[in-house]
């Protein structure tokens, strides 16, 4: 499969804005953020949440806890992905009975990922809440699921793509959109 | 999955950290995935096991898969029926794996070389017993950090274990130095070659210099069932091989006890070593659920088509 960039969405100072402004929002929303953790998914949801986290720091002076899924286990579609499923670790170091988690991903889609994730926590107890923080929300839902906080709507098409790209994973940093092309 | 022999360190490696997730799943309040859903891992065990057996079945559950149960005592084996016919009879029934013990060495490479199904071989004859040797790798590791150049010695009857050799296999690859130890006529000569290179195997038949300094410590069953040659008397081996604390305390103070079970006390090993805080007989056993799950998925978890490629995972 070939991909073929089209355009930049958004450049490194607009992302660090949009997780600011996120981190805001997720503060002035969550009425108290004293049972409040965020989990971040997979990949580029880790590091997003991290930053979150520390924005957040920076907001309200407190620290909340953030945990780290792999959904693998959870796919619907593992068959179909890779011949070679491989696990990475998931780290969540703090009981999520009644608590108020947060997923974090980049990018919100189908919602698969997402419905695979709640497996994942509900597997590990049982959380007072699960909201959603995406950063890019490109529809094309085809799960009844829906983001709290979202940082920015794209409309996409089927053969598009959007790459979110951030330095802990990508070594830059920026959200581009791609076409898939034959 | 048929021997540690044919894996290369980095595949263990791999096969070691993708059981960490397993390992860390064990601890969750609710423990059944749904990853293998829909899937069925056929359970054709022609030598009696149940430790192995309830393991690997446990293993599968906890993945959602479904098991088929063959065990030997009810088996169409003893009607006569051959080791093809009965894996051509299992596979018609589409099972996604295969897990075999059988008592001849090699039954398991058999049947994988006729059937398109993957199969995991859980104890073959004297030949290998993969899945042991890497819960006791796994298990290792995580007391110790790393399986570099470690000085393992193996104690008891290496001549007819499997899980000798799968060990020496797969901690060989790491350039451990192996000191073979117990009564003469269960330690050949030829064992002191079956190394892989890079790692140093001698032959002592005291317990007390065997044991000396040694970093991990394998105690091996008193195969019973196989003493079928003039074997030694009971009391004889307990007095020159048993594992007791003080001999233990030649090695170092540190040092790791592992056994593949079952442990019978007061003969291979005393019961103040078995409980004691080196042991690590318990971690093993979780430790084995935990790379169970972790081959099996991998082995079908992913696109049917190349489910039998997965024994290059990591290259």
């Amino acid at each position: 499969m070939r991909v073929v960039e089209k355009s930049q969405l958004m450049s490194a100072t607009e992302i660090d804005r949009t997780i600011q402004r996120l981190a805001h929002e997720i503060a002035e929303k969550s009425g108290g953020t004293r049972n409040l953790a965020l989990i971040g998914i997979r990949r580029r949801g880790i590091p997003l949440a991290q930053r979150i986290a520390h924005a957040m720091r920076g907001i309200e002076g407190v620290e909340v806890p953030v945990g780290t899924l792999d959904i693998t286990l959870y796919r619907d579609d593992l068959s179909k992905v890779a011949p070679q499923p491989v696990l990475q670790a998931s780290e969540i170091a703090f009981p999520v009975d009644d608590k108020d988690l947060l997923l974090v991903d980049d990018v919100l889609y189908t919602g698969r990922t997402i419905r695979a994730a709640m497996n994942g926590l509900f597997d590990l107890g049982r959380p007072n809440s699960v909201r959603l923080c995406v950063l890019i929300d490109r529809g094309h839902r085809e799960l009844p699921i829906e983001a709290s906080f979202v940082g920015r709507t794209v409309q996409t098409s089927d053969t598009e793509i959007i790459e979110v790209r951030l330095n802990e994973v990508d070594s830059e940093e920026r959200v581009m959109l791609v076409e898939r092309v034959a | 999955m048929l021997g540690t022999e044919s894996l290369s360190a980095r595949q263990i490696t791999f096969l070691l950290d993708q059981s960490k997730s397993f390992q860390e799943i064990q601890q969750h309040p609710l423990k059944k995935l749904a990853t293998l859903r829909g899937k069925t891992v056929a359970l054709a065990f022609f030598e009696p096991s149940t430790r192995t057996r309830i393991s690997f079945a446990t293993a599968a559950a906890r993945l959602g898969a479904d098991t088929m149960n063959l065990q030997a005592e009810a088996s169409s084996l003893r009607k006569g029926e051959s080791l093809l016919d009965t894996a051509r009879t299992l596979d018609a029934m589409k099972p996604d794996c295969i897990v075999m013990r059988h008592s001849s060495s090699g039954a398991p490479e058999f049947v994988a070389e006729r059937l398109e199904v993957p199969v995991i071989n859980a104890g073959d004859g004297t030949h290998e017993h993969p899945t042991q040797a890497l819960l006791d790798a796994l298990t290792i590791r995580d007391r110790r950090g790393s399986l570099e150049g470690l000085r393992v010695t193996i104690i008891g009857d290496l001549l007819h274990s499997r899980v000798a050799r799968s060990n020496i296999h797969l901690l060989g690859k790491f350039g451990c130095r192996f000191t073979l130890c117990g009564p003469a006529m269960w330690v050949p000569r030829e064992f002191e070659c079956i190394g892989p290179p890079g790692c140093t195997m001698r032959r002592v038949p005291h317990i007390e210099e065997g044991l000396d300094g040694a970093d991990v410590v394998l105690v091996l069953r008193v195969q019973q069932e196989r003493m079928n040659e003039p074997a030694l008397p009971l009391e004889e081996y307990i007095l020159g091989y048993q594992l007791t604390p003080v001999r233990l305390r030649a090695a170092r103070p540190d040092a790791l006890v592992l056994h593949p079970g079952p442990m019978i006390r007061g003969l291979e090993i005393d019961p103040a070593v078995a409980d004691g805080p080196q042991s690590c007989v318990l971690e093993q056993v979780t430790n084995g659920l935990a790379v169970r799950m972790a081959l099996l998925f991998l082995l079908i978890g992913g696109a049917p088509a190349e489910a039998k490629d997965a024994s290059h995972a990591g290259d």
